[in-house]
């Protein structure tokens, strides 16, 4: 077990290196310096050189990636041109209201999810099931933006539930219980959307655990014990069924990072994918590439969480 | 034997025309999509994209049934002739990336499972690095960096980061298969690799291929149309339902100009779902267990 984990963890270093010499080669290929977007027909040529020279932008390549790698694994991502700030400290902030979205996200998504994949193979081929089967089906089908611009329009602008944009609103004062639940109140419907979006893996996942279930030797046995079937449920199906959705928590994650991007933008949510989008829009190099070694990261985490779980709960997937 | 063959085929067919049957939703689905894919396609012949495409001021947020059954936007344009020819451009780009990142997986997936051993080693760990990065936020940096981006580079970009699922999905298949008596005796008859994956082996996979490419058509709708929304897709010059939603980022459009932006999402949400119904009964064709007739 522990083998796997560190075989795994150290699988990472070369992957990792992998993307950081990509994410690198293609900052370097972006149109433009950071200064394109400064430069005013009253800048002084000289001037710019000189900054350059001082960022150490006209050093031969592999100088500047090690340099850069240097940097990067004592947090330093650089400047911010757009926001004259260093990234590390931005990311730090727009991450913080990411991981909440996301933590807010993965609650939901399970109290939708796990009744209603209970429900669904308990009662398998009723009518509720078919329900059930058709409502994960379309979550499934519908892309996030679509979705997310729905429910902005129909609870956001129409029905005006909740706020259409933002994390916070600026007139609350930080530190209050009101501040915290004006915060949750911003989360909340991009959070209904992405939880909606990710039940489907969930729900198939345990309606055919407990189909399957169903069928088992211990179940028969209970079965023909004269245990009621009730009980069958809460005490075996359900405790067994259970366990392997722990391992969705990574893909959910990895899933997660994925929509973060559009649900971000739609919502107005000042996360890192609205960042990303407007690092991109603003040739924000520094910002842009410390944001995708970031997802890299995460998402290579996600994967391994995964893994390891599954490897925890499920001793048939086990691997020596 | 060819007769054999041949009767054998056209059971084949008969199962995928059974499950459409007991499948009426599959079946509306298809139905209902290839009378839109006809639709869209004749209509588009007739519009004349530079008058589509042109601003009539005049004609701002015209409401719809006024001039333009579906109204107009925010530069005067119809919103009916832009669905149109945005759905024939999304569903051409879509079909375009399904068939390279297919090709590209087929050839890629039959080399590492029919021959194994190291090729399959080092292709597979390419992909493995491949599925582990974010790929939709490298394709939108590739987008930006590409100084003069047109429509094919769009899709060579696309592709080149969405081959890699059938190409797993391929090698696992091809793995078994030629592992089996029937490709162990081609090979002591002398019939060289090439012959054997070209005749016999892939012949046996493209059932399953049929239903991946489906589902793939299906998803790369959503992400050209989700990259086109966030202004990293097609070219601002050609239109696509995905800009045709984008107009909805602004507040006065998603609030008050609904025929902008919702006709648009409702078309891609009507694609995805019928795409999606009509792979899922071709899915259960092909896996015996699933049948439902």
């Amino acid at each position: 077990m522990w083998k796997t984990i560190v075989r795994r963890l150290l699988l990472m270093i070369p992957q990792l290196m992998a993307l950081s010499i990509i994410v690198f080669v293609m900052a370097k290929m972006m149109p433009g310096d950071p200064f394109t977007g400064m430069i005013t027909p009253e800048t002084d040529p000289e001037r710019i050189e000189e900054l350059k020279e001082e960022l150490g932008l006209n050093d031969p390549l592999p100088v500047q990636y090690v340099q850069w790698v240097k940097n990067a694994l004592k947090g330093d991502f650089g400047m911010s041109y757009t926001f004259q700030r260093d990234v590390a400290s931005l990311i730090g902030e727009r991450a913080m209201n990411t991981f909440w979205l996301s933590f807010v996200s993965v609650i939901l998504l399970y109290l939708i999810a796990i009744p209603l994949g209970i429900l669904a193979g308990r009662y398998q081929q009723s009518r509720l099931d078919k329900f059930i089967v058709f409502y994960s089906f379309i979550t499934y089908a519908i892309p996030t933006f679509v979705l997310s611009l729905l429910f902005l329009y129909i609870f956001g602008y129409t029905l005006q539930w909740f706020p259409t944009g933002g994390s916070v609103d600026v007139e609350v004062e930080p530190g209050t219980i009101q501040y915290i639940w004006n915060r949750f109140y911003h989360i909340l419907l991009p959070a209904i959307t992405y939880a909606i979006l990710g039940t489907t893996g969930v729900i198939q996942y345990l309606r055919s655990e407990i189909i399957d279930a169903k069928t088992m030797d211990y179940v028969r046995t209970a079965k023909s014990k004269g245990v009621p079937m009730r009980k069958i449920y809460t005490k075996h199906i359900f405790r067994n069924s259970f366990i392997p959705i722990a391992a969705f928590l990574g893909f959910t994650i990895t899933g997660l990072l994925g929509g973060s991007i559009f649900i971000e933008t739609i919502f107005g949510y000042p996360g890192m994918g609205q960042l990303f989008v407007q690092s991109i829009a603003s040739r924000d190099y520094s910002v842009i590439c410390a944001l995708v070694m970031l997802y890299g990261f995460l998402t290579l985490l996600g994967s391994l969480l995964s893994d390891i779980i599954l490897s925890i709960v499920d001793p048939r997937i086990r691997i020596e | 034997m060819r007769r054999k063959k041949k009767r054998y085929r056209k059971k084949g067919r008969n199962v995928v025309f059974r499950e459409f049957q007991k499948d009426k939703i599959a079946m509306v689905s298809l139905i209902l999509l290839v009378i839109f894919i006809f639709f869209v396609f004749i209509a588009s012949l007739f519009i004349d994209q530079e008058a589509l495409m042109r601003i009539n001021l005049y004609d701002r947020y015209s409401p719809p049934g006024e001039k333009y059954i579906l109204g107009a936007d925010q530069g005067g344009k119809d919103i009916l002739g832009q669905l149109i020819i945005g759905a024939r451009n999304s569903i051409l780009i879509a079909l375009a990336i399904t068939l390279l990142t297919s090709l590209i997986g087929i050839v890629v997936g039959l080399i590492c499972g029919y021959f194994g051993g190291w090729v399959d080693h080092i292709i597979m760990r390419i992909i493995d690095f491949f599925v582990t990065i974010p790929s939709l936020l490298f394709i939108i940096v590739f987008v930006t960096l590409v100084p003069k981006y047109t429509v094919t580079s769009f899709i060579l970009t696309m592709s080149l980061f969405l081959w890699t699922g059938t190409a797993r999905l391929v090698r696992s298949k091809a793995l078994s298969e030629s592992k089996r008596d029937y490709v162990s005796a081609s090979k002591t008859l002398g019939t060289s690799d090439f012959v054997i994956i070209r005749r016999e082996v892939a012949p046996n996979l493209s059932s399953l291929l049929i239903v991946e490419m489906t589902l793939n058509f299906a998803g790369n709708v959503g992400i050209e149309t989700g990259l086109s929304y966030l202004g990293f897709g097609l070219p601002p010059t050609t239109s696509s339902l995905g800009t045709l939603v984008s107009y909805a980022n602004n507040p006065a459009v998603l609030q008050q100009y609904w025929w902008v932006w919702l006709p648009a999402s409702l078309l891609i949400l009507f694609m995805m779902l019928a795409i999606n119904y009509i792979g899922q009964a071709l899915r259960r064709s092909v896996d015996v267990k699933q049948r439902l007739g």
